[in-house]
């Protein structure tokens, strides 16, 4: 029973009570002073050497940030955030070119090696030549901290014309196409952390798939916090034309550390007629040690535009990490015909928040959502499925379904699941169920029985729980994100 | 009180001249709850789906004491027209807000006394979390205060609501309290109904003590252009049931909010409700069960039944505190769109922080299935009576959950007077 093993390995990993992926990269950090203002964002546009648009772009949004409120209608607390106290600007310091991994910085590399990341792939990310005629299936943009360090795989995709660059790239050598979809799905003015996003953003991905071409590899990408009291303030960006396609991955892991951290990403997908989006997150930030205290606060807004007829697009999400998350990845299904999917599983412990869910918006006819969300609260967290599908007079011939479960381990936690359903189409159909239990004291009893300790009987629960949204997850996504699950599991039973 | 003037502003504004006015420190400090918060908006989670910016287009005055008896009698008339039996039950009528005794039949086996001689607020209600209970509590005249000796079978009683606007646009605000003590039974019928314009804001009380049960039926058929926005707060006790249904059939906008506590092991709450809405009618079921206590039953099944551009609001909470071990709670909320006008906004929520539970929802929105109404008409029914079957048969789900007869007989029979009359299309 391989899933038996994992756990059995997981546990044993967690027995040393430290978080796996909690280390601390000390390398050289180019840092602005702490801060919000317009001289910050303008440092932050010029550093980047950014077109005048774009900075003119932030600073409108800085205007609409700084008249917002913080949201409060999430089922999160937390100490108030004092956005002057963080740096919102840090780049690692640049070396020339090296030649061979000799000559890269080992911190960086053993970084790479502990992120799980194979050697001649960490050789790519630190800029060393790689010989002809090597092939990969993975191709990598590593953000560190806020600039990415490398693109690999560049040339093979842009033989097959796409685009996979950082977003700051992308703004000076496809500045047409960033200003043609920047904040089209989500505005700069969509909530409080959006428009402070879309001020401050230093880097992120930017994905452009031409018309009719199906992506050659998995686009993948690392996410890491590192430098202290650096907020980090992603912007990713992927547009899909006509019959194209592309699967895009995300993980995410940051270093341990005992301030809390913001973070507020903004990512914004576009789908054209009959293109394709498979976005998967793998979400394991340092979630705070077992009295609450550190941890990232990950505040995301995630929006997907299904503008085409028949378009698609398929959120995965495997949320094990960040003290409080706050993120509703959502479809507008405006396309006749389009697909939107949210398979989520998300995991608290100890004394974590999250409020996450989904948003299905049907604006056009004959469109269809699918929404899977399986939350499991353990130790003295707190989870929420917070969901909502909304269909317009529009839409008819709409379709929904949703399922919700939660699962509760241990007697201190709490399951919370608030969805809401607005139908203002007599033609669209809506389903919704929910469930909320404990591990079933049968299920338990039989694998007992059979001679599985009750950690391995409940790694099997779980993940039985947790199949029909890791099954939608990529091959290499799905053993890490079950291996993270039991390791975000460890201590809540018995 | 002066100063509480300058903060009455929008909807509130109207009430301003009573609430500037009050004496008694429950009065007064409900009225200062009100001015701080101010009537709901959108903004508040808990009003998100309902606007109150009706309430602010007209003038509300304190409901006259003198009312014109042949109006009442007609209103009388009309509530058991559909179903002339329930005329035989023992019934206490309220005519704007206020006791009236000519039209009352006195029941047996009840301790009965009124709000207006004798003013007890309860415990229960939360003036400073909900501002229209805090309005109630400022501006209450009047209300049934009704005690079901322990282990009394006090069978049926009606509390007939009845709102007689002529002129002037009127509200009235009454405060009733319903006590069932241990292993005494209760079978309460309450009917709304009414005429004009006016604003019926009740607010009631109820405690099941233990071991005892009251089966609580509420037919809304409020006046066409009436806003009734009333506040049920149920406290069940050990072993003790709490049966409620709701019908949702009159009204402009129409809120029927139900706080229901288990604050007792092995308590039993049922919340079900239907409601069939037409023209530019919005009716909100909104409902809040604590389960503060283990081993507690609670279950909850409304359906909505919607036509023109009628809008149905349901909102389900079912809160599991740490205590409530070994909970079973189940809620759904399903709703039927007759036109592509209409629309319905549900929230149910389920808010858990026990383990040992077993809690699930759901809800379901769609139009009137093809398929059966083909098989209907293949076998020669008419459209306009295949689809009225399939209606009165989706209802008729939740209206089965009703466990006193008389009151099912009841529901049934006004439901099939209103849309018979009406000719539905």
């Amino acid at each position: 029973m391989p899933a038996v093993t994992q756990t059995r390995e997981a546990v044993e990993k967690l027995g040393q009570s430290t978080y796996k992926w909690g280390f601390e990269t000390d390398i050289e950090m180019d840092m602005a002073p702490k801060g919000l203002n317009e001289d910050i964002i303008r440092l932050i546009s010029s550093r980047k050497e950014e077109p005048e648009w774009m900075l003119e772009w932030r600073l409108a949004a800085y205007k609409t940030w700084q008249a917002m409120q913080e949201p409060k209608w999430a089922k999160v607390a937390y100490p108030p955030i004092d956005y002057q106290d963080a740096h919102y600007y840090a780049a690692p310091r640049k070396k020339p070119g090296p030649k061979s991994l000799d000559e890269v910085d080992p911190e960086l590399l053993r970084t790479y090696e502990k992120l799980g990341i194979p050697l001649h792939e960490q050789a790519l990310l630190a800029g060393v030549e790689v010989p002809e005629g090597e092939r990969m299936p993975v191709a990598v943009d590593a953000v560190f901290d806020s600039v990415s360090v490398a693109t690999t795989f560049r040339k093979t995709l842009e033989e097959a014309g796409v685009i996979f660059c950082p977003i700051s790239e992308a703004v000076k050598e496809h500045p047409d196409l960033v200003r043609k979809y920047l904040g089209t799905v989500v505005p700069a003015g969509d909530n409080f952390f959006s428009a402070l996003n879309s001020a401050v953003f230093t880097d992120g991905s930017f994905v452009y798939v031409p018309k009719g071409v199906r992506c050659p590899m998995e686009l993948s990408t690392y996410f890491r916090i590192n430098a202290r009291n650096t907020g980090q303030f992603e912007r990713t960006l992927i547009v899909v034309e006509e019959g194209a396609s592309v699967s895009y991955l995300e993980g995410c892991t940051a270093p341990m550390r005992d301030e809390n951290q913001l973070h507020a990403a903004v990512v914004e997908l576009v789908a054209m007629d009959d293109a394709s989006i498979k976005y998967s997150t793998v979400q394991n930030w340092y979630p705070g040690d077992e009295n609450g205290r550190g941890g990232i606060y990950n505040f995301v807004t995630k929006r997907g535009a299904c503008r085409g007829a028949r378009s698609k697009i398929s959120w995965t999400q495997v949320e094990t990490g960040s003290a409080i998350t706050w993120k509703y990845p959502s479809c507008i299904l405006q396309g006749e015909g389009s697909v939107g999917e949210f398979y989520s599983v998300a995991v608290t412990n100890n004394h974590q928040q999250a409020d996450t869910g989904t948003k299905m918006i049907h604006l056009g006819r004959n469109t269809r959502s699918t929404i899977i969300a399986k939350t499991i609260s353990a130790g003295r967290s707190d989870s929420t499925y917070r969901g909502l599908v909304r269909v317009q007079p529009k839409a008819s011939g709409a379709r929904n379904f949703t399922q919700c479960d939660s699962l509760l381990i241990g007697d201190q936690c709490g399951a919370h699941t608030v969805p809401y359903i607005e139908s203002r189409n007599m033609n669209a159909r809506i389903e919704h169920e929910a469930t909320t239990s404990k591990i079933s004291e049968d299920q338990l009893f039989y694998c007992r029985q059979r001679g599985l300790s009750e950690e391995d009987a409940v790694g099997l629960i779980v993940n039985g729980f947790c199949r029909d949204v890791l099954k939608e997850l990529p091959m290499e996504f799905a053993v890490e994100a079950q291996k993270l699950l039991q390791i975000s599991l460890e201590g809540s039973v018995g | 009180m002066n100063a509480l003037s300058k903060d009455m502003s929008g909807p509130l504004a109207l009430f301003a001249n009573r609430l500037n006015t009050l004496t008694g420190a429950q009065r007064q400090s409900a009225a200062g709850a009100l001015a701080r918060t101010g009537l709901p908006d959108r903004k508040s989670e808990a009003w998100k789906y309902t606007a109150l910016r009706a309430l602010g287009k007209q003038d509300y005055l304190q409901a006259p004491a003198q009312v014109d008896e042949a109006a009442v009698r007609a209103l009388l008339d009309g509530v058991f027209q559909a179903h002339p039996a329930m005329a035989a039950l023992p019934r206490v009528v309220f005519v704007n807000g206020r006791h009236a005794p000519a039209f009352s039949v006195a029941p047996d086996d009840v301790d009965l006394s009124f709000f207006g001689q004798n003013a007890e607020f309860g415990l229960q209600a939360a003036p400073d979390r909900d501002p229209l209970v805090a309005l109630n509590t400022a501006l209450a005249e009047d209300g049934l205060v009704l005690r079901v000796p322990a282990g009394e079978d006090a069978g049926h009683l009606m509390l007939i609501s009845l709102g007689v606007a002529q002129e002037q646009p009127v509200s009235f605000h009454p405060r009733h309290t319903v006590v069932v003590e241990k292993d005494a039974y209760l079978r309460l019928i309450s009917v709304q109904a009414g005429q004009g314009t006016y604003f019926h804001n009740p607010v009631m009380d109820i405690r099941v003590e233990d071991g005892a049960t009251l089966e609580h039926v509420t037919l809304q058929t409020e006046g066409a252009q009436a806003i009734s926005l009333g506040t049920l707060y149920a406290h069940v006790g050990h072993k003790s049931v709490y049966d409620s249904f709701v019908l949702g059939l009159g009204g402009q906008l129409v809120r029927h909010e139900v706080h229901a506590r288990l604050a007792s092991p092995r308590g039993v709450v049922h919340v079900n409700g239907a409601q069939r809405l037409a023209g530019q009618q919005v009716g909100d079921i909104t409902s809040v069960i604590t389960h503060a206590a283990s081993d507690c039953i609670s279950r909850q099944t409304v359906r909505n039944v919607l036509d023109g551009h009628a809008r149905g609001v349901f909102q389900g909470k079912v809160l599991v505190e740490q205590v409530a071990l070994k909970t079973d709670g189940y809620q759904m909320n399903q709703a039927l769109l007759l036109s592509p006008d209409a629309e319905i906004d549900a929230k149910p929520e389920l808010e858990i922080y026990a383990d040992d539970v077993r809690c699930s929802h759901g809800a379901t929105v769609g139009a009137l299935d093809d398929d059966q109404l083909f098989y209907l008409r293949s076998r020669g029914i008419s459209v306009q009576e295949a689809r009225q079957m399939l209606i009165d048969a989706f209802l008729d789900e939740a209206i089965a959950l009703v466990v006193d007869a008389t009151a099912q007989t009841f529901c049934r029979a006004v439901m099939a007077a209103r849309f018979a009359q009406k000719g539905e299309a």
